[in-house]
């Protein structure tokens, strides 16, 4: 029996959101905030090969660390800082219990 | 006025299959988008992704996909309008549609099918705030007609597949590139990549790597782009500077035409994928109804059977019966 875990997305108003996310269904981060229609296009379907579903970790201890294709792809997007990860990329483990994370302003 | 029986919106892989199940109902297409090639997003954002989904091919690569579906429509001789957008569509007293591109090409038809996928793709613009006088005057967002511009030196910005495979274009085409990406990283295959540093060794490119293009100089046309890094600004005086950031899907005018839309998608009929309007359909990507998933595959279903029904609007009084490709072989127009 695996746990959920706690998850907070602020949208690109500001607004928080707070959700209860299982660990046991191979989802990313990308994936969860498409499910709850936040504004997050995901365009290339989780290959990280656009930017659309960029988001800023505001837990650093949740930061994880960015992938080479991820890298390459946030080297070509704007808006991107220091804490700036592809949501696409980052698979909703039981470690992330309470992330905090903020999606990034749309691009265009 | 380009006349023909289906008006296909969108040139990715389930506009262009249509195009074969549409023939083989004797019904000639012609297919409208508004980048300069066929293959929607499988070519403008993962053309060397492998597929594993497409029945009867363990794995193909998105590009390699395409390149087979244009090979499977051509005995039906699709017409294309390519670097165009469909902007306006307008039904007419018999029942024909007339659909009015971005840069005024008609086309009329019967039957309109809607396969734009996820929408108009819209390039990535650079933030530079004067970038938008230099449009068309020296700055392109897309390659289009490359012929033109062969042996012409040129800025290139980016760092995937696109930005890489259009530098090595050029340069082996007598071009002096500057090829100008925000890291030493890049996206696009590693193939491109070492061929881009061999064509750099061999003095064809220059690349620029942790720069940026940030100023733009000229007066009418562009005459200087200015690459910052972190410790220098240089001036490359060029007239043509590409900057090759990718495509960014927007719904687009498609969303004026008073189509059911949810969710940014097209409210479909599942029956025969039609939506709201009679006589225009919407499959693939774009559409939405219970159940939808968005796979190619599901695409090509979605296709095959909208043409019937395109059949019975565009000849009411004959009867179509389903023929077997293995018995009757493809006779192409």
């Amino acid at each position: 029996m695996s746990q959920d875990i706690n998850i907070t997305v602020i949208d690109r108003e500001g607004t928080e959101h707070d959700f209860a996310v299982p660990v046991d269904m191979n989802l990313n981060l990308m994936e969860v905030c498409k499910g709850y229609d936040l504004q997050v296009a995901g365009i290339c379907g989780g290959m990280a090969m656009c930017a659309s579903c960029q988001v800023y970790i505001l837990t650093e201890e949740h930061f994880g660390e960015r992938n080479d294709d991820e890298q390459a792809m946030l080297d070509e997007a704007y808006h991107v800082e220091e804490n700036s990860r592809l949501g696409c990329q980052i698979p909703i483990t039981a470690d992330l219990d309470g992330l905090n994370v903020k999606i990034a302003p749309e691009e265009l | 006025m380009i006349k023909t029986d289906i008006i296909i919106i969108g040139a990715g892989p389930v506009g262009l299959f249509t195009v074969f199940e549409a023939g083989l109902m004797k019904l000639r297409c012609h297919l409208i988008d508004v980048i300069p090639q066929p293959g929607g997003q499988l070519c403008e954002i993962y053309p060397k992704k492998p597929i594993y989904d497409i029945p009867g091919y363990p794995s193909v690569l998105a590009g390699e996909l395409v390149d087979k579906l244009m090979e499977q429509a051509a005995p039906f001789k699709p017409g294309f309008t390519l670097g165009e957008r469909a902007d306006i569509i307008e039904k007419q007293t018999d029942g024909s549609f007339i659909v009015t591109t971005s840069k005024g090409t008609q086309h009329q038809a019967l039957v309109v099918m809607i396969a734009g996928g996820l929408g108009s793709f819209e390039p990535r613009k650079p933030l530079i705030s004067n970038i938008g006088d230099f449009e068309e005057k020296g700055v392109r967002y897309i390659v289009k007609d490359p012929d033109q511009f062969e042996g012409k030196d040129m800025v290139i910005s980016g760092g995937g597949d696109s930005a890489l495979d259009w530098a090595i274009y050029f340069a082996e085409k007598g071009s002096f590139v500057h090829l100008v990406h925000r890291s030493d990283r890049f996206r696009a295959h590693k193939d491109s990549v070492s061929r881009a540093q061999e064509l750099a060794s061999a003095g064809k490119m220059k690349l620029h790597t942790f720069a940026e293009v940030k100023e733009l100089n000229g007066d009418q046309e562009l005459r200087s782009v200015v690459i910052h890094t972190k410790l220098s600004k240089n001036t490359v005086y060029t007239d043509l500077w590409f900057p090759l950031f990718g495509l960014s899907p927007k719904i687009g005018p498609i969303g004026d035409w008073g189509l059911e839309i949810e969710k940014n998608a097209i409210v479909v009929d599942t029956y025969d994928y039609q939506t709201n309007r009679p006589g225009i359909f919407a499959i693939g990507d774009v559409n939405t109804y219970a159940g939808k998933l968005k796979l190619i595959l599901c695409g090509f279903h979605e296709a095959t059977l909208a043409v019937q029904t395109a059949y019975k609007i565009i000849n009411p009084e004959k009867k179509f019966t389903l023929k077997y490709t293995t018995v009757q072989g493809v006779q192409g127009f």
